[in-house]
């Protein structure tokens, strides 16, 4: 029997407490209980994290890096929105 | 973790993509931007990259072979521990790699075969044998070191997964180099038989280790492109200058003699190394190195005698896919 493509899945890992889990990279694996041992094997061997997740890579959605320019374009037009957009005199000092 | 010259550039088939594209493209490079896999890209550029990756994961995984020789036979439980532990590095090395390449399109599968197959090449160092523990030092000491020198440009490699997993890769790198020359000081330091066994690794593994830098700068036709798209930042020949000067002293350290009578070194400090015997590489890579057929056999007898655990845990995965279909039904 020929064996079928094993899936994928991609793994993300808390570090330490009070940081988001952060993608570390992709394995392979039958079922997610085996995918989560990978990911130890794989991606913790010196203690790098606390907390693993692992989520089949078929179940993100991405968006078009082709079409960054029209997804991200209402937040560059925006210049008011960050904080150095607004004058405030020296003498108030810091805010 | 292990890569030689095998960062050759395929030849430029461009002229039928949008020349516009390959520009914009060319721009972001030069611009020290990095390509991530949906970005557009070059044919040539995928071809050159799937190959470079792939052979150098195959490198990781063929890597395990002439020092898991010695795992059983390790002389403390201290190094076996360690050897161990370096050993499933390098897998874990080969395994960051091929979900490096397969970003760029390829299964895993197709990747894996194409090695079986004698398709993909690996670094032609691993077909040289381990004959005794001194050789598990120098492995450690100078190919690993070797691959060092290699590496660190490449976590700046203009394609983003390559670099990356280059960054995680050489952070445990440096713990197989100063595991290796550990073991070369301690039979340094041993008794008279104990120092000739590691001089006589030192010996078998030098000229070996220099030629994984790949061949000398004048005759590497395909470096330009893979330079020009700042896959490769130094030359072969850079490299391997860079590599001498590094470990002449750390043999004298040792005092260990490097077998190059004819080694000089030069007023600017350079240590200048005899010309290199690259039929003997030519020969290793086209397959009739001591070793190549025995780590072929190796691979493929692992990748059969895993089939059944391939198959079963598939089946067991189908099976439960099956029966929670089944619940959500009820």
């Amino acid at each position: 029997m020929a064996t079928p493509n094993t899936p994928l899945w991609e793994v993300f890992i808390r570090s330490r407490n009070g940081l988001a889990h952060k993608h570390v990279g992709s394995l392979h694996a039958s079922d997610a209980t085996m995918a989560l041992q990978a990911a130890r094997d794989i991606y913790t061997r010196r203690g790098e994290g606390l907390s693993i997740w692992v989520v089949p890579s078929t179940a993100i959605t991405a968006s078009d890096p082709a079409e960054k320019g029209m997804m991200f374009e209402p937040a560059e037009s925006k210049i008011y929105r960050h904080p150095t957009f607004y004058e405030v005199p020296e003498e108030v000092g810091h805010m | 973790m292990y890569t030689q010259a095998l960062n050759t550039a395929e030849t430029d088939d461009r002229g039928l993509e949008d020349a516009v594209r390959a520009a914009q493209f060319q721009a972001r490079i030069d611009a020290e931007e990095r390509i991530e896999p949906n970005d557009w890209m070059p044919a040539a550029y995928r071809k050159t990259l799937t190959r470079q990756i792939s052979q150098h994961a195959h490198s990781e995984i063929v890597g395990m072979l002439p020092e898991g020789n010695w795992i059983t036979r390790a002389p403390t439980l201290r190094r076996k521990a360690a050897l161990l532990a370096k050993v499933q590095d390098e897998c874990g090395h080969g395994l960051y790699l091929y979900a490096a390449a397969e970003t760029l399109g390829s299964s895993r599968e197709e990747l894996v075969d194409a090695m079986l197959a004698g398709k993909a090449k690996y670094s032609s160092i691993f077909n040289y044998p381990t004959l005794t523990w001194a050789d598990i030092g120098t492995i450690g000491w100078l190919v690993d070191g070797a691959a060092i020198m290699n590496q660190i440009p490449l976590c700046r490699c203009s394609y983003g997964p390559y670099a990356r997993a280059m960054i995680r890769v050489c952070k445990e790198e440096s713990f197989h180099q100063r595991q290796g020359y550990e073991i070369m000081l301690t039979l340094c330091r041993g008794s008279d038989e104990q120092k000739a066994m590691a001089q006589d690794a030192l010996n078998r593994w030098w000229w070996p280790v220099l030629m994984m830098f790949g061949p000398p700068d004048a005759t590497s036709q395909h470096s330009d492109t893979s330079t020009k798209w700042k896959i490769k930042r130094f030359s072969n020949d850079e490299l391997r200058q860079k590599f001498v000067d590094a470990t002449v002293p750390q043999a004298q350290y040792l005092g260990l003699t490097i077998p190059d009578p004819g080694m000089t070194q030069d007023a600017d400090g350079h240590w200048r190394y005899s010309e290199i015997d690259w039929t003997e590489f030519k020969q290793v890579l086209a397959g009739n190195g001591p070793c190549n057929r025995d780590r072929m056999a190796a691979r493929r007898k692992a990748h059969d005698d895993g089939a059944w655990v391939r198959e079963a845990a598939a089946a067991y995965a189908a099976k439960r896919a099956q029966r929670q279909t089944a619940q959500a039904a009820e």
